[in-house]
């Protein structure tokens, strides 16, 4: 019984067990995603269209969403959108986060602080987005009644027409929704830090000023790197805020990629293969980014003992070698 | 020394007061929201900010429901997909997060890191060739298809293993062999209890994004009967609602009052969740 017990292989239980997730992923994922590609080769377009043929010139559909000045301007708000919103709330996260975890003195009611700065992030987006329509509404929206009794303006101003401000109201939200969120991730990098480093810091006298800088930032980099690739990916794929705040508007100003693919395949004429093009275009760039954060996160320890078996490697042949050598001489 | 604690004292101070203000930025818009819902259409219009509740709920509700806005149906649909969602999700994710710590097989780095590189992947870019799947079998209008695709979550696999690999020693899994334990019953009966608490921070988060999903339904639903809370939600943007401030207000605090008064609830469990959820530096 025991030799028998011994000499039995798990291995088939490894592939058993991560069978139902290959089967799942092949049907939901891999083949969409091979779809998709395919798509963006054809002709498939016209609603509850589902045959196709390739395209003569296999890269027209591409090439017509590349050159599109609707799809340049998307992509150019896509990027603006998410580097505004991006710098702000990952300065705001590490002033809370450096004020939250400063050693010296605690803030009354942090925790409190804390769950209500994260509050946005839980609720849905969709809700947020027709929210602050109507917080901006005109001529008497919440907006412009508290202006026009604090004297601000003279009159109810129709903000949301105007482009700028309804790109600065879309970044607003942004910030307002992941602020917390970031902010959370970060106190929890910079509690991972042993508390040797800063009592070391400050027997040395460093200012708090300087402690943050040359102690807790090189120490959460890993993490920072980690919040900038989500946040650039979500930051890729932002979708729910412009369309249902203004629909992409005004004059496409809120256009964003997602929206733009979204009405390409599911409104007009139903481009799904132009639709299909554009998603292609964003994929390969966000598997550039996750590629890299890949090579980041790739298991540290492992990588350096590769590192240190390479080394022993070459160590022995340049040994061998130079053991050759002797023996010839 | 003296001057020191006055000048931690005036730092306090300052933070303090820009927390404040945060946190006001935070509550306003929620609040408008919750107190506008109380108020008629005529009042808001005077007066678009009131921190008053009027007496106009009951009107404002029949407005709301009068129109094609019906929150139950997209509460219950809502609530089908993101429990069922979950629960395979969670499921699912620890399971293959067994398969990849207790066993050895051969392809076994090689598919956790085909499930590392994946993982980043929103399913949103690749929804075109989703949709066309979709719908050549018929199941545009099918909750099923909504839930079916979290059996394969690969940041939840990449998490679960994370938290499994000290948690779980293969010690006991080895003793339970011993005792005659059938695999999944191992599995079932002894590394689900322990996985416990990283099951409940991932469901949370599972739950809520399905919960919040608007891109795949807006896409795959078109039956008024399937709509989920998100699509309900995006209804109160068109023209039916035009000057119906008050009914506005309400349709959106009727679809986060449920949302904040569960987050309030579990925030410390949610936050400690975010916190853990980052990868470890």
């Amino acid at each position: 019984m025991k030799t028998k017990k011994k000499n039995f292989s798990y291995a088939r239980y490894g592939y058993l067990f991560c069978l139902p997730f290959t089967i799942a992923y092949l049907i939901f994922s891999a083949y969409p995603t091979l779809y998709t590609a395919i798509i963006g080769f054809t002709d498939l377009k016209g609603i509850g269209k589902t045959d196709w043929h390739f395209l003569e010139r296999p890269f027209d559909n591409f090439v017509t969403v590349l050159t599109s000045p609707t799809f340049q301007t998307a992509f150019k708000n896509t990027v603006f959108l998410w580097v505004s919103n991006f710098i702000p709330q990952l300065l705001l996260a590490l002033l809370l986060a450096a004020w939250f975890t400063d050693r010296r003195f605690k803030i009354p009611g942090e925790g409190v602080f804390k769950v209500l700065f994260y509050m946005p992030n839980i609720i849905t987006a969709a809700t947020i987005a027709i929210l602050f329509n109507a917080l901006f509404g005109y001529p008497m929206g919440p907006v412009n009644d508290l202006m026009t009794r604090f004297g601000l303006i003279d009159q109810p101003y129709n903000f949301l027409v105007k482009k700028n401000i309804a790109k600065g109201v879309v970044i607003f939200i942004q910030t307002w929704m992941w602020y917390g969120y970031t902010m959370v991730i970060l106190i929890s990098g910079i509690l991972g830090i042993s508390p040797d480093i800063f009592e070391a810091a400050e027997v040395d006298g460093a200012t708090g000023w300087q402690t943050f800088w040359h102690v807790t930032l090189p120490n959460i980099r890993t993490i920072l790197l980690f919040t900038l690739v989500t946040s650039l990916i979500g930051g890729l794929n932002m979708f729910d805020i412009p369309k249902l705040f203004l629909m992409g508007g005004p004059d496409n100003a809120t256009l964003t990629t997602g929206v733009f693919i979204y009405n390409q395949a599911f409104s007009g004429s139903y481009m799904y293969n132009r639709a299909a093009a554009a998603s292609m275009f964003m994929f390969v760039i966000i598997c550039a980014v996750s590629a890299f954060l890949f090579f980041i996160l790739r298991d540290k320890d492992e990588a350096k003992l590769q590192k240190i078996v390479r080394q022993q490697e070459k160590e022995m042949r340049r040994r061998q070698k130079e053991l050759a050598k002797g023996g010839k001489a | 020394m003296k001057k020191s604690d006055n000048h931690h004292y005036l730092a306090k101070t300052l933070i303090f007061i820009a927390c404040i203000i945060l946190a006001i930025i935070s509550l306003f818009p929620f609040v408008v929201m919750l107190v506008n819902a109380t108020r008629s259409t005529t009042q808001i219009q005077q007066h678009a900010v009131s921190i008053i509740p009027s007496t106009y709920f009951s009107n404002n509700l029949k407005i709301l429901l009068g129109k094609s806005f019906n929150p139950a149906v997209g509460f219950v649909n809502s609530m089908i997909i993101s429990v069922c969602a979950t629960a395979l999700a969670t499921y699912f994710s620890t399971l293959t997060a067994y398969g990849l710590v207790v066993y050895d097989w051969r392809l076994k780095r090689a598919y956790f890191s085909f499930i590392m590189a994946v993982m980043m992947i929103p399913a949103q870019i690749t929804m075109i060739g989703f949709y066309q799947m979709v719908y050549k079998i018929h199941m545009t209008n099918n909750l099923s298809m909504l839930i079916l695709p979290a059996i394969a979550s690969p940041s939840m696999v990449f998490f679960m293993r994370q938290y499994m690999q000290p948690a779980l020693s293969l010690e006991i899994v080895q003793s339970a062999r011993i005792d005659g334990a059938k695999e999944f019953y191992i599995f079932n009966k002894i590394a689900l209890p322990i996985m416990k608490p990283a099951i409940a921070t991932q469901a949370i988060f599972s739950f809520v994004s399905s919960w919040n999903n608007l891109f795949t339904p807006l896409i795959l639903l078109t039956d008024q009967k399937k709509y989920t809370l998100p699509i309900m939600i995006s209804l109160l943007r068109g023209d039916i609602y035009k000057t119906e401030y008050g009914a506005v207000y309400l349709g959106l605090s009727l679809t986060a009052l449920p949302l904040i008064i569960v987050y309030l609830a579990l925030s410390k469990y949610i936050i400690a969740g975010v916190a853990l959820g980052s990868v470890k530096g």
